[in-house]
């Protein structure tokens, strides 16, 4: 990979937020990030553990934020962990959970204690979580969210347009996009727009259609937000493939091409029906393979600008996918 | 024995169960004494409200006798009918009655044995059922 | 409309526990016209609670039922205020305006609603009726093409569509169509794309609910007297 040319990174104070994943970016490093979902308990050995796993072999990885609507440790404090263990947090937060009073609030506290990165969601809906009688928020949203932040940091206000004393916390802003969903004609706008807005960074969905993914990234380049914007190619290992159909049937925005199932039942070819451990551990070795090819291949695309690596309770495949795919030795912070 | 005389109002389209009925009297086709016409234009006509009436005053049974599907007279009347008496059956639940007490059948004008058959079976069930709950405690009613 | 439905029969038996008398009021407006609380709708719960009291064998149930023309309007109860003296409660089948507008009227007698006040909207086909609006108090319908991203996306959102629109249809709901999707449909069939390029600020939800219950007053009619009263002149 290439090395960062020292001399043309921006002085301290000339950076947004003093995080790694802005310096990597910077530096022109093909970014990489991850994903550590935060216990459902208050178990802080559990985070600990999953951020030692992660260490070393991503410039940041993201908290969720009560991911699918489900409670979960606050992102923020599974965040300030993380931070002790060395492992820089990019903080989700999500529309659906918080006002604009709660949402700043937050970050002020998050930025005091050392959060440099921060991904603007919209938030799964609370019909599909474990507490669907509950009232959303969504007084601002995702794209007024970033342009929030951005004024914060950037023109020391709050949304209100009054100054923060002290001046705004230091953050690097992230944004959401989905290639796959619909309508396919406003996704490119939708991603220039959180650009627009102040986004830094943008993370995908997983991707498991290059051909449409190339096609999606064609338009954004074209409308020449890559150059506002440094996007990260969501990807992840599949486990099996009954993970695959259920991507393709059961997540709205998702596109999972049927070839790939056919590829995961192949490699389980002359392994017993009923050794289930064997048939589990071939399909995972197959769908990290397979995760490796798709960065190989998407790091190609013009206006990639590195990846997020999602492996959903499945942490201890990142380092080996990272080392795989020849984006880490695993050796930096 | 039974000393349960089962009710049952059977609202009968005119195009069709009325004069199947008509005409299993003609054939000297029996049909059970239980069974009360009512005759209606169409069983498109019925509403739900009648049917709870009809309950609310006694029926321990109701029966909607309607054209063959296809066949009605004004087109669709019997799929709203069926319609209603879904309805309805939902309100009997919340009410505490059985469904089974009311049901629906299609027929045609030529079908007087038939008609019979069915309308003797829908009385058999109601008497499998036994009174009405609320026949019982109308009596109730009026002796306290 | 205001568009409402039945609550579950066993709820209102309960809240009728004690009750021997019992005025079940409709309304002639917008309940009715959705099926809800129309002169059919009061005569079938009158009939089913009834018998509902008679399987339970409790104290007899009386209901008589009753039609305004409009509930919320103070002026359009009095037919009932004569009446009203000789029942233990009043069943309102009207929207939750109404039972209000019969407790503020009637202050000395329970009121008790019977349906589920629901939403605004309209019947979108015959037997379905969709939510249309909310009264958020400020209404942003002149750049969404007529497609309200208050009351139909699920997130109201305000920017575009979030990342689980998938063939037109909403992440919660494939029942629901993805109000963002008919937003950027309308937009380019009216070769109007250009205007959901800008991002649009957050929303001043103070004057929708979350400023607190709304008021509107037009002085230009209100009576003299009244606006005398208020200190205002």
């Amino acid at each position: 990979m290439s090395q960062g040319n020292a001399a043309a990174e921006p002085a301290e104070a000339a950076r947004k937020s003093g995080g790694n994943l802005e310096r990597a970016l910077r530096q022109g490093h093909f970014a990489v990030t991850a994903e550590l979902g935060p216990p459902r308990g208050w178990d802080a050995a559990f985070v600990r553990k999953k951020a030692q796993i992660l260490k070393g072999w991503v410039d940041a990885a993201n908290v969720t934020d009560n991911q699918a609507a489900v409670v979960h440790m606050s992102s923020i404090a599974t965040g300030l962990l993380m931070i002790e263990e060395g492992l820089e947090p990019i903080i989700q937060m999500t529309c659906r959970d918080r006002n604009r009073l709660a949402m700043q609030s937050d970050l002020l506290g998050a930025a005091a204690h050392g959060v440099h990165n921060l991904l603007c969601l919209s938030g799964d809906h609370q019909s599909k979580g474990d507490h669907p009688g509950a009232k959303n928020v969504h007084d601002i949203d995702s794209i007024q969210l970033v342009a929030m932040v951005r004024a914060m940091r950037d023109e020391n206000h709050y949304q209100n347009g009054r100054d923060i004393p002290g001046g705004g916390p230091r953050l690097f802003i992230g944004a959401a996009a989905n290639p796959f969903a619909d309508p396919a004609g406003m996704r490119p706008y939708r991603l220039r727009k959180k650009a627009q807005a102040g986004a830094d960074f943008i993370q995908t969905q997983l991707v498991y259609d290059v051909p449409r993914f190339r096609e999606f990234m064609k338009k954004v380049v074209d409308l020449g937000a890559h150059e506002r914007v440094a996007i990260l190619a969501g990807v992840g290992p599949l486990k099996s493939p009954g993970m695959a159909r259920h991507l393709r049937l059961n997540v709205p925005g998702m596109a999972v091409p049927e070839s790939l199932d056919a590829r995961l039942e192949a490699a389980v070819k002359g392994i017993a029906g009923d050794d289930k451990t064997a048939r589990s551990t071939a399909w995972r070795e197959e769908g990290k393979r397979i995760c490796v090819e798709l960065i190989q291949e998407i790091r190609e695309i013009e206006g990639v600008a590195g990846v997020h690596i999602m492996a959903i309770e499945w942490e201890e495949a990142v380092p080996e996918i990272v080392k795989a795919a020849g984006l880490r030795s695993g050796t930096q912070g | 024995m039974d000393p349960f005389h089962p009710e049952v109002v059977a609202f009968c389209c005119r195009h069709c169960a009325y004069a199947a009925a008509d005409l299993a009297g003609g054939k000297r086709q029996p049909y059970p004494a239980a069974i009360k016409i009512v005759e209606l234009p169409c069983t498109g006509r019925i509403d739900v409200v009648n049917i709870l009436h009809a309950f609310e005053d006694g029926a321990d049974g109701v029966l909607i006798a309607g054209c063959l599907n296809g066949s009605c007279h004004y087109i669709k009347g019997n799929l709203y009918a069926r319609q209603r008496l879904d309805y309805v059956h939902g309100l009997l639940g919340e009410i505490g009655l059985e469904a089974e007490r009311a049901r629906m059948i299609n027929i045609s004008a030529a079908m007087g044995v038939q008609f019979a058959e069915l309308a003797g079976e829908h009385v058999e069930t109601v008497r499998a059922l036994g009174p009405s709950p609320l026949r019982r405690k109308i009596k109730q009613g009026e002796a306290a | 409309m205001i568009v409402a439905e039945k609550k579950p029969l066993d709820a209102i038996a309960r809240m009728l526990d004690g009750c021997g008398r019992v005025l079940a009021v409709g309304c002639g407006t917008c309940v009715t016209v959705c099926f809800s609380g129309g002169g059919k709708e009061v005569a079938t719960l009158a009939a089913s609670l009834r018998m509902k009291r008679r399987m339970e064998e409790g104290k007899p149930l009386e209901v008589t039922e009753a039609m305004v023309q409009r509930q919320c309007e103070w002026e359009y109860l009095e037919p009932l205020a004569e009446q009203i003296k000789e029942y233990d409660a009043v069943l309102s089948l009207g929207c939750g305006v109404g039972v209000q507008t019969l407790a503020e009227r009637f202050p000395a007698t329970r009121i008790l609603p019977a349906l589920d006040t629901l939403f605004m909207g309209l019947p979108s086909a015959q037997g379905v009726w969709e939510e249309r609006c909310q009264g958020c108090g400020a209404c942003v319908l002149d750049k969404t093409g007529g497609i309200c991203p208050v009351s139909r996306c699920a997130k109201q959102l305000f920017n575009g569509p979030c990342g689980g629109s998938q063939n037109g249809r909403c992440e919660v709901d494939a029942a629901l169509p993805c109000a963002w999707h008919m937003i950027w449909e309308r937009a380019e069939a009216l070769g109007m794309t250009e205007s959901l390029m800008a991002i649009e600020a957050p929303k001043d939800w103070a004057t929708s609910r979350d400023g607190g219950p709304r008021r509107m007053v037009r002085d230009d009619l209100r009576l003299p007297a009244e606006q005398g009263q208020e200190g205002g002149e």
